[in-house]
């Protein structure tokens, strides 16, 4: 009896062994190229994406409860509106400025800024600490700069909202197609129960050569779209007229999104 | 040994029957939320974690139970705890495993869970926690597994069990402290952002876990025909005492260097927990009750003449236990998400569905610590020790 169990064993574990080696063979077996795609021709690319939002433009010249960027990237992207609190999900929207700038305010603004909108939006940080903590790498960071989600690999654990510091992401409690209330864009996934989403700078967009659907929607330009590294691009132009801030520098996660107020 | 686990009197069976229901009530629970999502969940865009994660990271701290025990065993020679160390060692495969349904269930794709396996991702610290978990569960079930095969045929346990013990002592402290540095490493989450976090989980884990096995101990004594000794016992105690003091006094500190630096984003999250924050005090009640409990547990525990009195040891440890399971269990996950990133505060409560879950993975829990115990004392009870 123990010599056939330590048999069964030792036959078992050159099975499993031999199972196991079928991947290494494969991959120092392989010969032909990875398959190769090429990139959209007219697609815009950048070192860093930036987003600079001139507040001062959307107050003075948008018209009162505008929310022009809020409907095309909600509609662009298929989120779904829940109609509640608890499950919201939202890739732009609107807070106050003690909202969006916590521990930054005077306490003696004037009124304007105390009461108007602020646009807030994932920032796309450099030391993302979302992509840092994500045990599966579904969010993660690209080369341009863009934090990415792969609706595909997320495990809906939501260390990513732990992590981030800015709320910029919204988790799917249940099933989001029947609350996709705007006309469906069937160029862009909708999502399934579970996983985690986010603004992705409207990469899809960019890669096709077009101006992400928030700063596009806009009217009065207050958004500024571009490459950060680029001295001559429209959003380092924006930065360098005028003073900006970003949402909690403090932290060193430096966010791509900066404010002119 | 496995089969000593199918025989047993009816209060044995009783017992396996009473927790086999909660069991299936949690996973009739389980699978409403499979089916709808984690919207039959008290969570929320704002307090993403709540009672399953809260849950999982209180039984990291209980799983301690092994290593209280073996560590003066055989590093100190403390010959008490010999009889005892396999307890502490099944207590803490019950409340590993645990652990690990916890995550599960919290989880929103559950079906992908193996993507943390096949995407491992070293920078993750739930990859780490997902690592020393599972590897402390198989040290605790090998070892565990082979003294006991070896007490009960009455020889020494292999030879090659001996490195894994002395590998199980720092794996138990890794544990704790990757698990504390699920969340003391997150940017904007001001509650968890403490230096002390990982001392502070090896402190509450070090008296939890031995609290819970002294009245474990007191019950395989009351019903069987084996003892644990009144000298583990004892000593057990001590060492609980010890860390709950250094527990209560973790606590203080982040008291001190909250509100003595004055800072709000420091003080948010305690105001909220003692004495609520713009208006909202889900919690008030819970923390007061761990702050009188500890107070409690502290007082009954530091005369010796008093901690030798059983009945006082037991209430005390209760006290310890509970007032640990509500500062992790309840108060410190929720705590982390109050205010959220706006500085909006967004109160948690736990759903009916949610609270049967948590039940029934306490039953699981249970039921894998009741054949283990049962198999154990019935080695024991055999070789006569």
């Amino acid at each position: 009896m123990e010599t056939g169990r330590r048999n069964f064993l030792k036959i078992g574990g050159i099975c499993a062994l031999g199972l196991g080696s079928l991947r290494v063979v494969n991959a120092l077996g392989k010969t032909e190229t990875p398959p190769k795609f090429m990139a959209n021709l007219q697609g815009l690319s950048a070192k860093r994406w930036a987003m600079a939002i001139d507040m001062k433009k959307c107050w003075e010249k948008g018209p009162p409860g505008c929310t022009d960027c809020v409907l095309a990237c909600h509609s662009t992207h298929n989120v779904p509106d829940i109609g509640t609190q608890k499950e919201e999900i939202k890739w732009i929207w609107e807070e106050k400025y003690e909202n969006a700038f916590p521990g930054q305010q005077s306490g003696m603004e004037p009124e304007a800024i105390r009461e108007k909108p602020f646009m807030v939006l994932c920032n796309h940080c450099k030391n993302a600490p979302c992509t840092r903590v994500c045990p599966t790498q579904a969010t993660f960071k690209r080369a341009d700069g863009i934090t990415m989600m792969d609706f595909h690999r997320c495990i809906g654990c939501r260390y990513c909202m732990a992590g981030c510091p800015f709320g910029a992401r919204s988790f799917n409690f249940r099933d989001p197609r029947p609350y996709i209330k705007t006309e469906l864009n069937p160029t862009f996934p909708t999502r399934d129960r579970g996983v985690v989403e986010k603004c992705n700078f409207c990469e899809e967009r960019l890669g096709a050569g077009k101006m992400p659907a928030c700063v596009e929607a806009c009217k009065c330009k207050a958004l500024s779209f571009g490459d950060l590294e680029d001295p001559g691009s429209e959003v380092r132009k924006a930065l360098g007229s005028q003073y900006s801030i970003r949402r909690k520098p403090e932290l060193g996660t430096e966010p791509g999104v900066y404010y002119i107020i | 040994m496995l089969e000593r686990a199918l025989t047993g009197g009816t209060r044995y069976k009783k017992l396996l029957g009473v927790l086999l229901v909660f069991m299936g009530l949690g996973f009739a629970a389980y699978l409403t939320q499979w089916n709808r999502g984690l919207t039959i969940t008290g969570l929320s865009r704002d307090v993403s974690w709540g009672l399953y994660i809260a849950q999982f990271t209180f039984l990291v701290g209980v799983a301690a139970s092994a290593v209280m025990v073996v560590l003066p065993y055989y590093l100190h020679d403390v010959k008490a705890f010999g009889k005892i160390t396999i307890l502490g060692e099944f207590l803490a495969i019950a409340s590993v495993t645990m652990c690990l349904l916890f995550i599960f269930v919290d989880l929103g794709k559950p079906m992908r869970i193996l993507n943390v396996l096949i995407y491992p991702t070293f920078n993750s610290v739930l990859f780490w926690d997902m690592i020393v978990l599972n590897g402390y569960l198989l040290l605790n079930l090998l070892i565990g597994w082979n003294v006991l095969e070896a007490e009960r045929k009455g020889t020494h346990y292999p030879k090659w069990v001996k490195p894994l013990i002395y590998i199980s002592i720092p794996w138990a402290v890794s544990i704790h402290t990757v698990t504390a540095f699920l969340y003391a490493g997150l940017p904007a989450r001001e509650y968890w952002l403490t230096a002390i976090m990982a001392a502070r989980f090896l402190a509450s884990a070090f008296c939890s876990g031995p609290a819970l096995l002294i009245m474990l101990s007191y019950l395989v004594k009351k019903y069987s025909r084996f003892d644990p000794g009144k000298e583990a016992i004892d000593k057990l105690a001590t060492i609980m005492t010890y860390a709950m003091l250094i527990s209560v006094f973790f606590v203080g500190l982040e008291f001190f260097t909250a509100f003595y630096s004055n800072i709000p984003s420091h003080m948010d999250a305690l105001r909220y927990l003692f004495v609520g924050l713009e208006g909202h005090h889900n919690l008030v009640p819970f923390m007061w009750l761990f702050a009188i409990l500890a107070v409690a547990g502290v007082a009954l525990l530091l005369h010796p003449d008093v901690r030798k009195n059983e009945k006082m040891l037991l209430a005390a440890a209760a006290c310890v236990f509970f007032s640990m399971y509500i500062e992790k269990g309840v108060g410190l996950i929720v705590a982390g998400f109050i205010p959220n990133p706006f500085d909006k505060v967004r109160e948690y409560s736990p759903s009916i569905p949610e609270i049967m879950i948590v039940l029934g993975i306490w039953a699981t829990g249970f039921f894998v610590l009741s054949v283990l115990y049962k198999i154990a004392i019935s080695v024991k009870e055999e070789v006569g020790a």
